[in-house]
């Protein structure tokens, strides 16, 4: 029986084929329209591959546009916070953009091959919002969310897997950087970048390559510790590296139903990246600099290190008044650590000047009761994790 | 000889020498390690010995290691990363296999086929060890009291122990029957604890192999179901009773302990053996080592075991005639062997199916229970164990960084093997010869194992005990049995680490809570010197 096109359920990826061949558990769950593994077979597990050897995830999903046109330069540095005027060419930047409230809609990675020629990488769609901001600039907005296939090859071997597919020299690429590759007849991008904050890149190539490049990883990393990676495993290593994740941490701007819980860059740690001396007008750069000006952000995002070792999720954080001062965002023990960490959302000037005496209900379920622990936390750099060797140059090769 | 004048000594660099140590130097105290060997480490070591490959030399796996423990010294600052691995399994001889798994409804499919009933029996039994390790785990951290002692410390410290055995608030109130089997299982052989739940011999055989790991018992002796219950307390990030690899070797656990001493001005000294405790008045000052130099510190804390530190390095006249005699009475027999093995290349093992995560853990050839209680007849002998009990690994297939990609390191641990071996004892031609014997064993089971042998390490109780300094090879530096467990570790009335010198200590596996890489006891010793000095501690564990 056909099928009628005309009505598309969920999208599957150029991987489906392969990703749900190594799935043990038949986890699934719904990435910005996509069928990806939420678990493969055990997260402790694939977390570790990431920390260990090699971890392998399909990023397809993830919202990709290609930005042309003799005015992308331009319309780039305009669009996000960050001054991107001395940016290289076949380099990546981390970026955050705002709306004219400077209110942050997102975060995501820009990658740059010419004035003329950017990818943008993020979490929620903006392809409207690109077309909107582009008016007056002389530039093409294309949505590659569909034609361009994704993988993310993280950990401490990937760089010696990643030869072993063919990606010589790999292992010189500096971090944010990125080079063009031609493997087994296809064109494949490989960038230094990535969400575990660990060694790792991410490969960009043609949907049709998407079966042969996932095979001949695969094989090239046998020796090397390699295994799929779920969302589960990303979450943890994403909360350890300290990465904000949109949405769960922050409501992105145009998402906030409610006015209150729009953010700024200020507000979510991400005031590094905003260039208010930056000679041309950004998109909030007034609302932002009036913010500075004032010093009236309202809240802080910070790190968390909790005693015990029940993970602090959902959380209310409190002053030894017991007051409510904040939520805790994301929390996990970390396997790696052996710390009981968290990301919070607190409301200055806790976080900022008072770092002490804060602490986290946690509620913890044990056989259908919960039980309540009072957990001091002490206030801590929101980047828990971060070896040596994610930013060696060359990387660490296992030979 | 004023530079040789420190707070605390620590004599021994093993991971409780080295956690003792590294607690009492963040408290800022001046601490030093003398250690006997070239290398760090006592019996949480990787040596390179062929080139290449990098051995677990001794212990091999990690569980027990408190995380606690890794969080206050900040280990993986340092390079701790532990690795956890799938599962487990039992080679059989009909060319099957019983298998366990990181996750628990893959090992009840997996037994379903052994046994329907046991299956289900096995959520019962899972239920009821798991109840003793939340036991226990509480009890591990403190100081056990001193039952015949009137002291308001000791008997606040009877009560919190008799409170965390009926722990009502952790488990829901324990009933009288939950406490009678606390009662049985400490007292029980494994034979008959595991027949009270499973009817299948392989079963059983996989389930009992805990039991007897570095013990001088069998598994219808008294007592070898606590054994198991002491290799099930750990956890691998709260999944209780679950190994991992330590990434690089068990090396990296004291490598990284070192790391932590050294952060906090600490230092530890390799090729200083210390051979005498210098006393004065009853009083431990200082330590004399082989080389001839003099150390002289406030608190002398030995991470010996108690019969080597008592009646080997301490002057018998300074110490009470009754006490020594314990000591002496101290049960710390050998009972094991290890081959560490550089292969190269991947063994296959037909038993057990290609990419089944079984294989990727501890593997086993042991199928009954009555093999593995003859494989003990024969230690009682004086031999070696010619059906042996062997629990292997393949550490390399998890972690990257023992041998080059495609080359394996695997770890033999063998059980039984005599400290005093009959007709003569050991000698390097009956070691080489106990080395080939399991060399065989495992062949039985890999058809290509023997091709791929680049070289391997035999270690016997004798060399455990000669080179590591364990007292006849036992790896828990003292038997795990309820006579020398808890306030009778090591021996009734010194059970707190203090000794009857006064400013000495004891930090070693033969205090409570016994063997094992856990790091509790040095970490229990570090507080109680710390309490003597008046220095408060800090961190998770306390």
């Amino acid at each position: 029986m056909n099928r009628d096109l005309r009505f598309t359920a969920l999208k599957k990826t150029p991987f489906h084929s392969r990703t749900s061949l190594a799935s043990r558990t038949n986890k699934y769950y719904n990435w910005n329209g996509f069928t990806v593994p939420t678990e493969y077979s055990t997260t402790e597990l694939e977390y570790t591959a990431a920390r260990n050897g090699t971890s392998v995830m399909d990023l397809t999903p993830m919202c990709k546009y290609m930005i042309n046109g003799s005015d992308a330069n331009r319309f780039v540095d305009y669009l996000v916070t960050r001054d991107l005027s001395q940016m290289e060419d076949n380099t990546v930047a981390y970026i955050i953009w705002c709306n004219e409230d400077g209110k942050v809609m997102d975060d995501g990675t820009i990658f740059k091959f010419s004035n003329t020629k950017f990818m943008l990488c993020c979490a929620v769609k903006i392809y409207n919002w690109l077309h909107d901001s582009a008016e007056g600039f002389d530039v093409s907005c294309e949505d590659a969310t569909d034609t361009t296939a994704a993988l993310a090859i993280q950990g401490p071997t990937s760089c010696s897997t990643l030869k072993n597919y063919g990606a010589d020299d790999l292992e010189l690429l500096k971090p944010f950087g990125m080079k063009q590759y031609n493997i087994n007849g296809y064109d494949v991008l490989i960038s230094r970048t990535g969400f575990t904050g660990d060694l790792g890149y991410e490969l960009w190539t043609d949907p049709a390559n998407a079966e042969n490049m996932w095979d001949s990883i695969m094989e090239a990393g046998k020796e090397l510790k390699i295994r799929p990676f779920g969302m589960h495993a990303l979450e943890m290593t994403r909360i350890e590296a300290g990465f904000i994740q949109t949405n769960t941490d922050f409501m992105a701007a145009e998402d906030s139903l409610r006015p209150v819980r729009m953010r700024s860059p200020y507000e979510i740690g991400m005031g590094w990246l905003v260039h208010l001396n930056k000679e041309s007008y950004f998109v909030g750069k007034r609302a932002l600099k009036k913010e500075k000006e004032t010093g009236n952000s309202e809240r802080c995002l910070v790190g968390l290190d909790i005693d015990g070792d029940k993970p602090a999720v959902g959380s209310v954080i409190y002053n030894e008044k017991k007051e409510d001062i904040g939520i805790v965002t994301a929390a996990m023990w970390s396997p790696t650590m052996k710390r009981n960490v968290a990301l919070a959302s607190l409301k200055r000037p806790y976080g900022i000047k008072i770092k002490e005496n804060i602490f986290a209900e946690i509620y913890h379920p044990e056989e259908l009761e919960y039980k309540k622990i009072w957990a001091k936390c002490k206030v801590v750099k929101r980047q828990f994790f971060s070896p040596e060797r994610r930013n060696k140059v060359p990387a660490d090769l296992y030979e | 000889m004023a530079k040789n004048t420190h707070d605390v000594i620590v004599i021994g660099a093993g991971h409780n020498g080295l956690t003792a140590a590294s607690y009492m130097a963040k408290a800022g105290l001046d601490v030093v390690v003398l250690e006997k060997n070239e290398w760090i480490g006592g019996a949480a070591v990787s040596r390179e010995l062929y080139p290449g490959w990098k051995y677990s030399n001794c212990s091999y796996v990690c569980s027990l290691l408190r995380p606690e423990i890794m969080r206050d010294l900040e280990l993986y600052k340092y390079g701790l990363q532990i690795i956890p691995y799938e599962g487990s399994a039992t080679m059989m001889r009909n060319g099957d296999y019983y298998a366990h798994y990181h996750d628990h409804d893959m090992t009840i499919n997996s037994i379903r086929r052994h046994s329907h009933k046991d299956a289900e029996a096995y959520e019962r039994y899972s239920r009821d060890v798991l109840r003793q390790c939340k036991i226990i785990k509480p009890l591990l951290k403190m100081t056990p009291p001193d039952l015949t002692s009137f002291k308001p410390k000791d008997l606040f410290g009877a009560l919190e122990f008799a409170k965390h055995f009926a722990a009502k608030d952790e488990l829901g109130g324990l009933g009288e029957k939950e406490i009678y089997d606390t009662i049985r299982f400490y007292t029980m052989s494994i034979r008959d604890y595991l027949d009270e739940y499973f009817e299948s011999d392989i079963t059983k055989a996989h389930l009992a192999g805990s039991a007897i790991i570095g013990t001088a018992l069998g598994p219808c002796s008294p007592g070898s179901a606590y054994v198991l219950l002491h290799h099930y307390m750990g956890e691998v990030d709260g999944s209780v009773g679950a190994w991992g690899y330590s990434r690089g070797g068990m090396g990296s656990i004291t490598k990284a302990m070192t790391g932590c001493l050294n952060a906090h001005g600490g230092e530890v000294k390799p090729d200083n053996e210390v051979v005498n405790v210098i006393t004065k008045n009853g009083r431990a000052i200082g330590v004399a080592t082989k080389k001839g130099d003099e150390y002289y510190a406030k608190k002398i804390v030995s991470n010996l075991d108690v019969k080597r530190t008592f009646l080997k390095i301490t002057e018998e006249s300074s110490l009470p005639g009754e006490f020594v005699e314990r000591v002496k009475n101290f049960k710390i027999r050998g009972s094991s062997g290890k081959l560490n093995i550089a292969l190269d290349g991947l063994p296959e093992f037909p038993c057990i199916p290609e990419g089944d995560p079984g294989g990727g853990g501890d593997m086993h050839f042991t199928e009954t229970i009555e093999e593995m209680e003859g494989a003990y007849d024969d230690w009682k002998r004086g031999e070696w164990s010619r059906n042996p009990y062997v629990d292997m690994c393949i550490p390399s297939k998890s972690d990257p960084t023992m041998a080059a990609p495609g080359k394996h390191y695997m770890s033999v641990f063998i059980q039984y093997v005599p400290f005093n071996l009959a007709n003569g004892g050991w000698n390097e031609e009956r070691k080489q010869e106990f080395g080939r014997h399991i060399v065989d064993c495992i062949a039985e089971f890999s058809p290509n194992f023997k091709d791929l042998i680049n070289h391997y390490e035999v270690r016997t109780p004798l060399e455990l005990d000669n080179e590591v300094g364990l007292t006849e090879g036992n790896i828990f530096q003292g038997e795990l049995t309820m006579d020398q467990l808890m306030f009778n570790r090591p021996v009734p009335g010194y059970a707190q680490y203090r000794t009857p010198l006064k400013n000495m200590y004891m930090c070693s596996s033969s205090t409570h809570p016994g063997g094992g890489v856990m790091g509790a006891p040095g970490a229990n010793a570090a507080r109680e010197v710390l309490i003597d000095m008046n220095i408060p501690q800090t961190g998770n564990y306390y």
